[in-house]
């Protein structure tokens, strides 16, 4: 498969979130709004193009006896400087996002992605791999946070859509929400994908 | 025997690069970070305090508030914001620890007279959209001017003058009991709270 073909597949045909269903203990906390959603995507994608590389580039040296510690702990590694990096320099983001940026680390996604991909394949594949998984990623929190926010407090991004008269449909921020929407979401993808197909 | 110790060689070089990758990084952040804390901190005092024109978060006093489950005395820091040599006001924390999804930490600013004069919620994990309206400024503002003598701490529900959130009593109820038990704290040690001597860095 092409670069190109590497990192397209993450966006959409293979999209984590909705076509895998992986990484889904994030996706019902933090999707509670878009801007949450944009951060938590952001960080993970950042750990999952890091974590790809370095395994990708450490994989003739890691034998597979340890490779599953060995890859939490270069995943690990990379969540806890996104933690630093988080906290010193982008504090709000920091506070709202709180205890579940260390929990990136038991994100399947990252580990899925190292054992299926990067300890097999070349850095640069790797690279565009993390890349493409991480941006769908994001870009599947970012849809279901926006159409929770917008429903379930009736803003986007804090702004607020439909005037003091609306009455927000509170179980859409509620964890059940988030099962609700990612179910309808999938529904729609699986319509489209095959109307158009 | 060979492959066992190969296995150990690398898990350990991997765990020694990063620890050394994160050790870097760490002296790196430290200084913004703790910086980041301590404009959090003055943030937080501000909110809450009477105009004062020191830095409040350097004058402060320890006391003894109670003992933690292992009977250790349990210590608070009170934090005076002053006009002049006149203290203007004292900050300080509150836990609610029985908040709908575990504890709420509230800073609490109190005029010397013993009216709460603002308060701020620091942490807690209330429900998104129902009981994390505890941050709003109108549930917060109602605090304002309250005292032990011309207020009933109570949310209406339950008979007293502080409006609940509807679908979550029980965040605002904490609150208010939590707010009401610092006062009564605030009351008994006044003096000491208010000029005793600060706590050299």
């Amino acid at each position: 498969m092409s670069l190109a073909g590497e990192f397209n597949k993450g966006l959409w045909r293979e999209n984590a979130v909705f076509k895998l269903l992986l990484g889904l203990c994030p996706m019902l906390a933090v999707t509670t709004s878009a801007e949450n959603a944009l951060g938590m995507g952001l960080a993970t994608t950042f750990v999952l193009v890091c974590a790809n590389l370095v395994v990708s580039l450490l994989r003739k040296l890691i034998p597979s006896g340890v490779r599953i510690p060995a890859f939490i702990v270069i995943i690990a590694t990379f969540v806890t400087l996104v933690q630093l990096g988080m906290e010193a320099y982008l504090y709000d983001l920091h506070k709202a996002l709180g205890i579940f940026i260390p929990l990136i680390v038991v994100n399947c996604l990252i580990l899925g992605r190292a054992e299926a991909f990067a300890s097999k394949r070349s850095a640069l594949a790797s690279f565009f791999d993390g890349a493409g998984m991480g941006l769908g990623f994001t870009l599947a929190l970012f849809i279901l946070g926006a159409v929770r926010e917008i429903l379930g407090a009736g803003q986007l991004f804090g702004i607020s859509l439909f005037g003091a008269g609306y009455q927000p449909l509170l179980l859409m921020i509620l964890p059940p929400g988030a099962f609700i929407s990612l179910g309808l979401i999938i529904a729609a993808m699986a319509w489209v994908g095959r109307r158009f197909r | 025997m060979r492959e066992i110790l190969k296995l150990v060689l690398v898990l350990t070089l991997i765990t020694a690069g990063s620890g050394l990758a994160l050790s870097l990084v760490e002296k790196f952040t430290r200084e913004p970070i703790a910086h980041q804390r301590r404009l959090q901190m003055l943030q937080a005092l501000q909110a809450v305090l009477p105009a004062s024109d020191n830095a409040p978060d350097q004058d402060r006093i320890e006391l003894v508030v109670g003992t933690d489950r292992k009977g250790q005395p349990l210590k608070r820091s009170f934090y005076r914001g002053r006009m002049g040599a006149d203290p203007s006001g004292v900050a300080f924390q509150v836990r609610a620890p029985d908040g709908y999804s575990g504890n709420i930490d509230i800073m609490v600013g109190v005029r010397p007279s013993g009216e709460v004069n603002g308060i701020q919620i620091l942490t807690h994990a209330e429900t998104p959209g129902l009981g994390d309206k505890i941050e709003e400024g109108w549930f917060r503002e109602q605090f304002a001017g309250k005292g032990l003598d011309n207020a009933d701490w109570r949310v209406k529900k339950d008979g007293g003058e502080f409006d609940q959130i509807s679908g979550a009593t029980i965040s605002p109820r904490v609150v208010v009991a939590a707010v009401k038990k610092g006062l009564e704290f605030f009351r008994s040690e006044r003096e000491k709270i208010l000029y005793g001597q600060e706590v050299q860095r």
